[in-house]
């Protein structure tokens, strides 16, 4: 498991874990401005997904990921394996509902979740908003192919001279958001064309939805639909543009979590 | 750059008033007219400055996209997920992207296919102050990319039928299992070279000649694809017609040299055949090789034997000097046929040989089947699972 999934421990060994997933994309490296802020007091544990990231993508079975089901059982290998308990769960984007489908799945086992920039589901249906047609998520598919094919030769890795700024060493660079075009075009399908608005109202643990101001791909009303579904679940408002604060406002996305989870 | 200027400006006066001329090139001309799209934008997205050509390449007016939009509002809608999830990740982390292929939706609801490379500048504390974007018209390099998509596609469907082919002609060729024989028994191993995508030119077959009267073929054609399996088909039915007509293994093998001689297929092979009678309650074996390995006889206690001569190899020449052999078999005696794929696997510099066949027949036990699929496993072991050659083993056990 440890080995699947890049599993990377820190912090506190005694602490409180804190389980940080990654999204749609990209890998652990999402968390690496906020995460550490987590150190003092908590167990710090961050991982890949399988075909994100340094995970083994060997291990990666179309038909076993064909839902998010696996992605959450994959979660819980990693609490098993490393015996975590009363979890803190962080989870971006499609890892939130990864999230919610695990703490539905094994409720005791996780103490609060924090959703950033959660969707149960992208595509509009009916009066829900999801924000995207099918057609769009075609369109998406379509986008990654097109990219893939200048990506054989791999873009080479420009490194910032500066240490103080936060940009990536040169080996993570070489990988970051880089992944089999394959797993990628799964992974995208088993995202974009899940519907989770199910399972929120059968989660228990206390819940903290990060909201940007304006995300194109989880818009405000989302965020709600999903406060509103979970019984036990507050919102916040983060003053940021785009899917990612976690990059582009990790101090305030670090507060709001600081908030929620520090005792 | 001397050689490149005219004439007149050879001088190392006119030189410099060239260059000073191209110097003196209207900045705001440099960015407006530019060949490529210029896109400057705030931390937050909201597009900050546009130069001419993208005006002109995505038909907007200035006012409609200064302090009005983000870049990732242009974007399809699946173009806006990937900037979302990769673009701006990237380029928060890195510092620079290059070379993300995206739609821009114009003004009037086209579509134009861009390559963007965008640059985050930071101040001197790290916050981002401006990401800067060069946008390209990639209206023909996607078309191109479009077809390669295609042909790509159209490669892979070949591919696999191709692959399906080889398969279904191998199965002609190579009987998964060989038939029963009644007071015999009789095993097989077969492992084609590489990864099995092609027809290899090993065969072999096993059919009966009379009652109490069976054949036992094992060859090799030269080569390999769809060339060679031609031959195998023709050697295999000439052996089988052969035997009809002319049941002594050489007669029949001397046929199958005429045969491949008025064939045009410029290719020879080489064969080991086998016939088996009953005779007063005894198996008879004659053997007839022709350029090929002749059959180990496994006696117990007793070293393993070749038995059989080795021969000329078929479809090269007029006349063949081929020679019976003959054994009476006991019981609790084994023959094993095989091609040159167990011989001359290699590990490195090393070849399987006949030294490691011997041990290894001298080793397995019967039945037939254990004794094939062993050596197979010898050998693919011996070669590290790759084999740069088609393997076909046949053995026979009395009981």
């Amino acid at each position: 498991m440890v080995e699947r999934n890049n599993v990377v421990v820190s912090g506190a060994p005694g602490g409180q874990p804190m389980l940080f997933a990654h999204g749609y994309g990209c890998d652990q490296n999402m968390w690496r401005l906020v995460a550490p802020t987590f150190e003092d007091e908590f167990k710090v544990v961050l991982f890949d997904h399988v075909g994100a990231g340094h995970s083994d993508a060997t291990a990666y079975d179309p038909a076993r990921y064909s839902s998010l089901a696996a992605y959450a059982d994959d979660v819980l290998d990693i609490c098993r394996e490393l015996d975590l308990r009363d979890v803190v769960f962080v989870g971006h984007s499609v890892s939130a509902m990864i999230g919610v489908l695990a703490a539905v799945e094994e409720p005791d086992r996780f103490a609060k979740l924090v959703l950033v920039g959660p969707s149960p589901r992208y595509i509009d249906d009916g009066t829900y908003q999801g924000g995207f047609a099918e057609a769009d998520i075609d369109e998406l598919l379509v986008s990654l192919e097109s990219n893939y094919l200048g990506w054989s030769s791999a873009m080479a890795p420009v490194i910032m001279g500066n240490a103080d700024r936060p940009e990536l060493g040169e080996e993570l660079t070489a990988s970051f958001c880089r992944a089999d075009p394959d797993i990628a075009r799964r992974f995208a399908e088993v995202t974009f064309r899940s519907d989770n608005r199910a399972d929120l109202a059968r989660v228990t643990a206390p819940t903290l939805v990060l909201q940007c101001t304006d995300d194109a791909i989880a818009p405000i009303s989302v965020g709600e639909y999903v406060r509103d579904a979970i019984p036990d679940a507050d919102m916040v408002l983060l003053e940021a543009t785009g899917h990612c604060p976690n990059l582009s406002a990790p101090e305030q996305t670090a507060d709001a979590i600081a908030a929620f989870v520090r005792g | 750059m001397g050689d490149g200027l005219p004439v007149d400006l050879a001088s190392d006066e006119a030189k410099q008033a060239f260059y000073d001329a191209l110097l003196d090139d209207d900045p705001s001309a440099l960015y407006e007219r530019a060949p490529c799209g210029y896109l400057s934008t705030l931390p937050d997205g909201t597009i900050s400055k546009a130069n001419q050509t993208f005006l002109a390449l995505t038909g907007y007016g200035r006012d409609e996209l200064v302090g009005r939009r983000s870049f990732a509002q242009l974007l399809t809608a699946g173009g806006r997920i990937y900037h979302e999830t990769h673009y701006a990740p990237m380029l928060q982390m890195q510092g620079t992207v290059r070379e993300i292929a995206l739609d821009i939706v114009r003004a009037d609801g086209t579509r134009l296919p861009v390559l963007v490379n965008s640059v985050l500048e930071r101040d001197e504390n790290g916050t981002p102050l401006v990401v800067r974007t060069a946008v390209f018209d990639a209206t023909h390099r996607r078309e191109y990319e479009r077809e390669l998509l295609r042909a790509k596609e159209r490669a892979e469907v070949l591919e696999a039928r191709a692959t399906m082919l080889a398969r279904t002609l191998q199965q002609t060729l190579i009987p998964p299992t060989p038939p029963e024989v009644p007071g015999l028994d009789v095993g097989a191993a077969y492992r084609p070279a590489g990864n099995g995508e092609e027809v290899g030119g090993d065969f072999y077959d096993v059919f009966q000649i009379a009652d109490g009267d069976w054949a036992v073929a094992i060859g090799d054609v030269c080569g390999k694809g769809v060339g060679a399996a031609v031959v195998t088909a023709q050697a295999r039915h000439t052996i089988r017609a052969g035997a009809v007509l002319r049941p002594q293994p050489c007669a029949i093998l001397d046929t199958l040299n005429e045969v491949l001689l008025h064939h045009a297929a410029d290719r020879f092979c080489t064969v080991a055949l086998l016939r088996l009678r009953l005779v007063g309650g005894s198996w008879r074996a004659t053997v007839c090789c022709a350029g090929h390995p002749p059959p180990l006889l496994v006696r117990p206690g007793e070293e393993p034997v070749a038995f059989g001569g080795f021969g000329s190899l078929l479809g090269v020449l007029r006349v063949v000097n081929l020679e019976d052999a003959e054994v009476v078999l006991q019981s609790g005696d084994s023959l094993v046929l095989y091609t040159d794929g167990v011989t001359e696997a290699r590990d490195g510099p090393d070849f399987f040989g006949d030294e490691r066949l011997s041990a290894a027949v001298a080793r397995l036990r019967c039945p037939a089947n254990d004794v094939a699929t062993g050596l197979l496993d010898e050998v693919m072991a011996f070669q590290r699972g790759d084999p740069s050659d088609d393997i076909a083993i046949v053995a026979i056990c009395v009981p």
